[in-house]
């Protein structure tokens, strides 16, 4: 399947996503209400079958107060890739949890909490990965301080 | 509607169940971040009945650096050698990610002579990889002989590195747009002579270790994983492989110089610890015959087509890249503002993170010395899990 | 008993040797000079302390030099000739450790471990006979002795286990203990296999009783089998691969002993290696012979050039023979799980056991040997 089909079909599955430009790969962008219900089409449609989550990470827009949750999907029956985007508000970071879908999620997602503070909803685990569980703030972020730091965000 | 968010102290202080009759009562152990299975500092928290597996919890973060943060006030060739610290016995196709991404997103071209020596680079360290985790892997099951049979082989493909690159561990050597520094001369003399003597290596170690009952009881049926539930916990490389899905990047989007050789996917039938080995030993011979088809005709050319003090910026955008590693996919996710020199964000989709998650699903039920095994048979290297 | 009347006569009308132990020469001197005696008891404490610490150094040279070249490398070479004094140098390192109790564990029994575990194998180099001459004491119920005395050395490894407070500990110390209990019954029938044989539980008289041929192969095959479960069954009483899972590095970080430092941990490491020597001699001195020179039937110029050498030197050629063999186990071979090992033990070397002794009786009873026994 091509990506314009590819995307064609999503689009078609759910109207409501948008496709998101600038990206290397057939992108697509959902709101964080709607992810999993597409998430959930993503993996089970027959056509599509993205049964590998290889990446989950989220970037950090201060400026534009939000969060862009990156999900990379891949179908090892296909041989698809797509990527799936969502936004979620800076001020409330919290978006549904996949790892219902893919078991693998929860500890990508509790590494996105760990490093950027995303909360997710409806986790079975939701604790830091990486840092202390006394650990105060969420490094990834753009406006993250602490002491040690040499170089602090502008 | 509020997210519960746990801690590892809630976790481990949950009542432990006891059986009445028995009077026997579980324990937590710490296998790690001190501990010879650690392969480094993995802390793994393992609930216990008698023998038993009853829960593994791994507790990564002991070697956190937060080298993503660095990223984000290094440019792109800077990144580079940070990748070498990620899987240390993967650095080259680490590097090699990172400078396929920078190469698609800015459009670098590269010419033939690069993509066949990075070809060849990453199959010798992968070789490399292979050969240090057979020894490990007989070490972890005993067999400390194997070890260094293992480290043997090792240290004869460290000098060809060490010959050309200068350095044996974090190589530091391709870069976006080429190479770091040309091959030596003799470079092809010196790994064909190495090939065959290989062979004899894969040979070897199959009559050191395959055969044994002991080692065959240790792992055949061990940590059955199917291929469904591989995938679906995100593993990648010779672990999803062995579970029998053909998910190779080297085949299924070839880079490099794999779209014109010859070589087989290795996948295994049952998903146990012995494939796992057996898929690692057939992939060294897959290996070997990758380099054998490249070495006589590397093409000449510049071993770089841009230079390197020119500061590259990417195009605004999400640009990702990903090579087969030894232990599965490695990628990098660039977010570019398309104005500055430097990621935006940066983030390593790294194999043994994604990888080790698996072992929840698979030691349960099993004795702590199958732990040992499935542990072992899944290769991680822990500074790359935790980044 | 018909058989065994015949052969203790054999074995008394047709031997050249005259056994002396140094217990024999005490009593023999006690009418004489009380001093003499005296001299005699120093001698075998000062012997056996010396022993001791000779085959503690040897052993571990001897293992490291045979590790190293199984893993293609060269073993101690910097200290002293051919490194030869590596191993005082870290026996000198583990005098000067600090010698460091767990703040909660059981601190007299923590102490009281390493030197119950040692005392097994120095009990039993008294009673190896390792030429006609050199034996401490040679008791009528040897083999009995050994088994119960050998059924001891456990008792030091679950004390240490216990009482350091370590789960590691703990878990290695009762491995320890199933392991040890349940292969001690395949080696105390492997042992009962020869006592048939020869009929005495005395060292020496199993020793005089192989004039004729060693019992690895005079007992038809049960003698052999008998050879093979010994060797498979006390390995795993030695705690060596393929059966070091009380100690199984990449498990238990060092299973009963991770909690000891200095000198202590070198008692364990000590009662390791003495333990091996003395498994290697007493397998030496039932299968093959002890000190007895290698013979073949009639060859009488044959049997006269192999009596030209030593017996002390047949003891030591067997011994270490044996004991390489075991060396050989531990590099060769991967560690065994513990219910692997137990379903050896009792599914299969405990059933062959039975099954040897019983063909071994039908072998004495009806006096089928290859051999004529001493005639």
């Amino acid at each position: 399947m091509d990506p314009e089909s590819l995307l064609a079909l999503v689009e078609t599955e759910h109207p409501s996503i948008r496709r998101r430009s600038h990206a290397d790969r057939p992108a697509v962008s959902v709101p964080s209400g709607e992810l999993l219900a597409v998430m959930t089409t993503l993996r089970d449609h027959a056509d599509l079958r993205f049964d590998l989550l290889l990446t989950l990470t989220a970037v950090d827009f201060p400026g534009e107060d939000r969060f862009e949750l990156l999900y990379r999907l891949y179908s090892t029956v296909h041989g698809l890739w797509l990527i799936v985007s969502s936004d979620v508000p800076r001020s409330r970071p919290v978006a549904p949890s996949v790892s219902s879908l893919w078991p693998i999620a929860e500890w990508q997602e509790r590494e996105a909490y760990d490093l950027m503070g995303v909360l997710y909803d409806n986790h079975p685990d939701l604790r830091r990965v990486f840092l202390e569980d006394d650990w105060v703030g969420y490094p990834l972020r753009k406006d993250y301080q602490d002491e040690y730091m040499l170089e602090l965000p502008k | 509607m509020t997210v519960h968010v746990r801690t590892l102290d809630e976790l481990l202080h949950a009542p432990l169940e006891a059986d009445s009759d028995l009077t026997t009562q579980e324990y937590l152990v710490n296998m790690g971040p001190q501990h010879p299975i650690a392969h480094g500092s993995l802390r793994v928290v393992v609930r216990l009945d008698g023998e038993t597996v009853k829960e593994v919890i791994p507790v990564p973060g002991y070697v956190h650096r937060g080298v993503e943060k660095m990223c984000e006030h290094l440019n792109y060739r800077q990144v580079i050698p940070y990748t070498d610290r990620l899987d240390y016995l993967s650095a080259i196709m680490n590097n090699w990610a990172v400078a396929k991404t920078v190469e698609t997103a800015a459009g670098i071209e590269t010419n033939d002579r690069i993509e066949v020596i990075r070809t060849i680079m990453a199959e010798l360290q992968r070789l490399q990889s292979h050969a240090l985790w057979w020894g490990v892997t007989g070490m972890d099951l005993g067999a400390y002989t194997a070890f260094l049979y293992g480290f043997r082989e090792r240290e004869i493909i460290g000098e060809i590195f060490e010959e050309t690159i200068g350095a044996r561990l974090t190589m530091n050597y391709i870069q976006p747009g080429g190479l770091m520094y040309d091959i030596k001369p003799d470079f092809a003399a010196k790994v064909k002579k190495l090939l065959p003597y290989l062979k004899d290596c894969v040979e070897q170690y199959e009559t050191l270790l395959s055969g044994n009952v002991i080692f065959q009881e240790r792992l055949r049926n061990v940590g059955i994983v199917d291929g469904a539930r591989a995938v679906a916990l995100g593993c990648t490389g010779p672990v999803v492989r062995a579970s029998g899905v053909p998910l190779d990047l080297r085949a299924t989007e070839p880079y490099g110089a794999y779209g014109k050789v010859q070589f087989n996917v290795v996948v295994g039938t049952v998903g146990d610890c012995w494939d796992r080995y057996y898929v690692r030993l057939e992939e060294m011979r897959e290996s070997i015959r990758i380099i054998e088809q490249l070495i006589d005709g590397i093409p000449d050319g510049p071993y770089s087509t841009i230079r390197y003090n020119v500061e590259l910026t990417l195009p605004e955008g999400i640009h990702y890249g990903q090579v087969e590693t030894a232990r599965g996919a490695f990628g990098v996710l660039i977010v570019s503002d398309g104005k500055r020199e430097i990621p935006y964000r940066l983030h390593f989709r790294s194999p043994n993170f994604n990888n080790l998650w698996v072992v929840t699903a698979m030691a349960p039920g099993w004795r702590i010395a199958d732990f040992i095994s499935i542990q072992s048979s899944l290769d991680l290297v822990i500074p790359d899990i935790d980044r | 008993m018909q058989f065994v009347h015949t052969m203790a006569a054999a074995a008394a009308t047709n031997t050249t040797w005259t056994p002396q132990t140094l217990a024999d020469r005490a009593v023999d001197s006690v009418p004489h000079s009380l001093w003499l005696t005296a001299g005699y008891f120093l001698l075998a404490v000062v012997g056996v302390a010396a022993l001791l610490s000779f085959l503690g150094m040897a052993l571990i040279y001897i293992e490291r030099k045979i590790a190293a070249h199984f893993q293609c490398r060269l073993g101690p070479t910097r200290v002293g000739p051919f490194g030869l004094l590596q191993t005082l140098a870290d026996t000198l390192k583990l005098v000067f450790k600090e010698d460091f109790v767990p703040p909660k564990a059981d601190r007299s029994l923590h102490m009281l471990a390493p030197f119950l575990a040692l005392l097994v194998p120095v009990v039993l180099l008294a009673l190896i006979p390792y030429s006609p001459n050199v034996q401490v004491a040679d008791l009528n119920i040897g083999i009995l002795f050994i088994t119960a005395i050998g059924g001891f050395g456990v008792m030091g490894i679950l004390i240490a286990g216990w009482s350091s407070n370590n789960k590691w500990s703990m878990i290695g110390a009762m491995r320890a203990g199933a392991q040890i209990i349940s292969y001690e019954l395949s080696a105390t029938l492997a042992l009962l296999v020869v006592v048939l044989f020869s009929g005495t539980m005395s060292l020496t008289g199993i020793v005089l009783s192989q004039q004729e041929g060693w019992w690895i192969w005079r007992g038809h095959a049960a003698g052999f089998v008998a050879f093979l479960i010994y060797l498979v069954a006390s390995t795993a009483d030695l705690n060596r691969t393929p059966f070091d899972i009380p100690e199984g590095e990449s498990e238990l970080t060092a299973g009963f002993h991770t909690e000891y430092s200095g000198l202590r941990f070198a008692f364990f490491f000590l009662a390791e290696f003495i333990n091996m020597f003395t498994v290697s001699a007493l397998t030496a001195t039932l299968f093959l012979g002890g000190w007895m020179p290698f013979h073949v039937g009639d060859w009488t110029g044959f049997n006269a050039a192999m009596d030209t050498i030593p017996p002390g030197i047949w003891f030591l050629a067997k011994t270490t023979a044996v004991i390489f063999v075991i060396m050989w186990f531990r590099w060769t071979f991967p560690r065994l799980r513990v219910d692997q090992l137990m379903h050896l033990e009792w599914k299969v070397l405990l059933p062959l056991g039975f099954a040897n002794l019983f063909v071994a009786a039908v072998v004495v009873l009806t006096e089928l040997y290859p051999f004529p026994l001493g005639k």
